[in-house]
């Protein structure tokens, strides 16, 4: 298993894209945020403005960087004929695939704490002067009570979506494909939902991976009662989801040649 | 040129992954288009609209005093003052019905001289306004601005209709002795007889969202004119002045409830409501025909994919040094495969969306959903709009994967600059309304203003958010951004795939 580990560390350190795709992951996150929050106002207290989440709004881009990620270290490997020496050096499957899970994951979740505290920071200093101020209600933000809860849930929401991707990537072997097919998973649900009416609406919320997980960003009581799922529980079927993506990937690498 | 097209027409069809895929993107855009539980804006009962005179949807609740005119005739008013009452809340919603003192930028109060009381007649009336001064008003969408400024005591506003058959003349005054006209309107619709006419009150919904249409939070205000030195001459039936609550408004309103007293010639009228022609999204009603063509998204992602393999696929397998020997004028060969990638894409564009467009909006009506009506023309200019939309994003794709020569980096390219800019500003926008506007202008995203149908009315406050269907650029010129773009990158790769060995 270290063998397996440090030989996927090695492959994607080696590889020229993962350090700017993940500088990329870091840098747009942390900007999504800050713009969101220089441009957002609030005017009268109570205005609905939920500050965790719209400083931490960048993930909903930085995820796309963390699905290529993680899409590449699969479907690299299938475009150059790589996968066939790495399961000759490797025979057991399932290490190489859990190997390469942890060293995705790691690099994502790393990134993303870099990213996320980044964008807490940005939010701390530029909400305030937004109008988001402790006499409005809002004390600044800090990495305590509910604010850490959305900052550390959303590092694990880009590890967890890092892990659909990957495990999606295994089974589908194309980075193209695959891309198209994470992003569509990830973004269909909250487009579709939006045009439903309100009951299914609510069920498309709970289920689809990305609204659900993006749930664990809530702080403020209007956005926790608004939304279809509480944090904990939101951020649950993203991890089913990426369980379920990460046993599909598991069966099909073991069932067919490389 | 006919055998690079030919060739590359060859190479597209035979691969039964890419043909697969087109139309998986066409099946998945019509599934989505004319899923059964698509549901719009607005609830069952109150879906059913009224019509303008020009059957144009209109909006028309207002507190009405008024007499009968039978025949020619003018009303003249003075207005002293106009308050308001505004929802406590300025975001989120709290529970119970608190208010405070303000005025909406178009609560409206003064005289009007309407065919009758039913909702959607005809009507021509000058009145005061919360923050737009002295108006002339007709028919729902013609607004004429008279003297600027808020009314007060000290500074009152005096208004005049005069009635001369159909057409309808408005003049105001500073004080009362000097008058200006503002402007004479003809309402093919007012009868030759009788007709009503009075003073009104009304106010609109105040709505506040920083995102679009989703989490607006809405609710209804008020207005109270105060008018006297009220004369009439003419044919004006005798009698004493009686008050009726046109339309029905969006539940109580807050504050005073509507009415009017009259004491000593002076009168206090309050309204909630608009007299206004509707519009979609956070205080309106309906959708537009672009809710059926919601899947587009999903349709276009499948075919990026499709588009950038088209070109990076030759890379992978070293197809493209076949192709290059075959046909050694690089520009011929990236000109074919943007005119096949484009001609497949565009024509299954075409399919999808005239389905979802002709068949979706039976889907809505049957779920009783009120669908803004629109032309023929314009129904076409929006179906063609959208296959051109991923025509265009196909070959943009193209262009990025002859110039990454990667698939993930054209996927993914393509997929940043055009649907995720969609997703967060259209779709489940995130971004709030200010940025939505910049990314909705520059990235080629703003091509999806080709699904806009519905005019933007200054007069009408609402929240013009893409959501609803409102965008900053009109329809071509949002098509020539995603066209500019396209071009560009054309450019670029053409540019490389001479310069670079294959």
């Amino acid at each position: 298993m270290i063998e397996s580990l440090h030989a996927e560390w090695t492959k994607l350190r080696t590889l020229p894209g993962t350090f700017w795709l993940l500088v990329a992951l870091a840098v747009l996150t942390a900007l999504i945020g800050a713009v969101t929050a220089a441009a957002v106002t609030c005017p009268t207290a109570g205005c609905g403005l939920d500050p965790a989440k719209v400083s931490l709004t960048g993930i909903d881009l930085g995820q796309a960087v963390a699905v290529i990620v993680a899409v590449l270290a699969v479907t690299g490997e299938y475009s150059t004929g790589m996968i066939k020496v790495t399961l000759a050096a490797s025979p057991r499957r399932g290490t190489v695939l859990a190997a390469k899970a942890a060293i995705v994951t790691g690099l994502v979740l790393v990134t993303g704490t870099l990213a996320v505290l980044a964008s807490m920071l940005a939010g701390r200093l530029i909400l305030p002067g937004r109008g988001l101020t402790p006499a409005r209600g809002y004390p600044p933000l800090d990495l305590t009570g509910p604010d850490l809860r959305a900052a550390a849930g959303s590092v694990l929401y880009l590890g967890l979506v890092a892990l659909i991707a990957l495990g999606l990537a295994v089974a589908i072997r194309d980075s193209a494909v695959a891309i198209g097919t994470v992003l569509g998973v990830l973004y269909l649900f909250p487009v579709v939902a939006t045009a439903m009416d309100p009951d299914w609406r609510r069920h498309l919320e709970q289920i689809g991976p990305m609204s659900a997980g993006l749930d664990i960003q809530a702080t403020t009581r209007a956005t926790l009662g608004s939304q279809a799922l509480s944090p904990w529980e939101g951020l649950g079927v993203l991890a089913l989801w990426a369980l379920g993506a990460m046993l599909l990937g598991g069966l099909l690498f073991r069932l067919r040649d490389a | 040129m006919i055998a690079a097209v030919h060739a590359e027409w060859t190479k597209f069809r035979t691969v039964r992954g890419w043909v697969i895929g087109l139309l998986i993107a066409a099946g998945v855009t019509m599934a989505l288009g004319l899923g059964p539980s698509q549901s719009g804006s607005c609830n069952v009962s109150s879906c059913q609209p009224t019509l303008g005179p020009g059957g144009v949807a209109v909006t028309d609740s207002f507190y009405f005093v008024r007499r009968s005119l039978d025949g020619d005739g003018t009303i003249t008013a003075r207005v002293t003052g106009l308050t308001g009452r505004l929802p406590a809340f300025a975001g989120t919603q709290r529970p119970g019905n608190a208010t405070r003192a303000g005025l909406m930028p178009w609560a409206k109060a003064g005289i009007i001289i309407k065919a009758s009381t039913t909702e959607g007649s005809a009507y021509a009336a000058m009145m005061v306004t919360g923050a737009n001064g002295v108006r002339m008003q007709y028919d729902y969408t013609g607004d004429i601005a008279g003297l600027p400024g808020r009314v007060s005591a000290a500074s009152p506003r005096w208004l005049r209709l005069t009635r001369h058959g159909d057409t309808v003349t408005g003049y105001d005054s500073a004080d009362g002795t000097r008058w200006t006209r503002v402007g004479t309107v003809r309402l093919p619709a007012l009868p030759a007889t009788a007709v009503q006419g009075g003073l009104f009150a009304t106010s609109p919904q105040f709505a506040s969202s920083m995102y679009g249409t989703s989490g607006a939070d809405t609710a209804p205000t008020q207005d109270t004119g105060v008018l006297d030195h009220v004369g009439l001459a003419g044919h004006w039936a005798a009698g004493s002045w009686t008050g009726d609550d046109i339309g029905a408004a969006g539940g109580p309103a807050p504050g005073p409830s509507s009415g009017f007293r009259q004491a000593a010639g002076t009168f206090t009228v309050s309204g909630t409501g608009d007299i206004a022609p509707m519009v979609t999204g956070a205080t309106g009603n309906g959708v537009t025909i672009a809710q059926t063509l919601i899947g587009t998204f999903a349709g276009l992602v499948g075919i990026v994919v499709v588009a950038a393999m088209f070109m990076t696929a030759e890379y992978r397998r070293g197809l493209i040094r076949t192709t290059l020997a075959a046909a050694p004028h690089r520009g011929r060969v990236l000109a074919a495969k943007a005119a096949v990638i484009g001609a497949v894409t565009f024509l299954t564009g075409l399919v999808s969306s005239a389905v979802v467009v002709v068949f979706g909006q039976r889907t809505l009506r049957a779920s009783g959903v009120y669908l803004f009506p629109v032309t023929a023309f314009t129904e076409v200019r929006v179906i063609a709009g959208t296959a051109a939309v991923l025509a265009l994003a196909a070959m943009l794709a193209l262009a990025l994967g002859t110039v990454l020569r990667r698939s993930a980096g054209a996927v993914t390219a393509a997929i940043v600059v055009i649907v995720l800019p969609y997703m967060f500003c259209v779709a489940a926008p995130v971004l709030p309304l200010g940025v939505q506007d910049w990314v909705l202008r520059l990235t080629p995203a703003a091509a999806f203003a080709v699904q806009a149908t519905l005019p933007q009315y200054h007069q009408v406050t609402d929240i013009y958010a893409a959501q609803a269907g409102y965008f900053p650029l009109a329809p071509w010129a949002g098509l020539a951004v995603l066209a500019a773009w396209t071009a560009a990158a054309l450019a670029l790769a053409l540019f490389l795939l001479r310069r670079r060995d294959a």
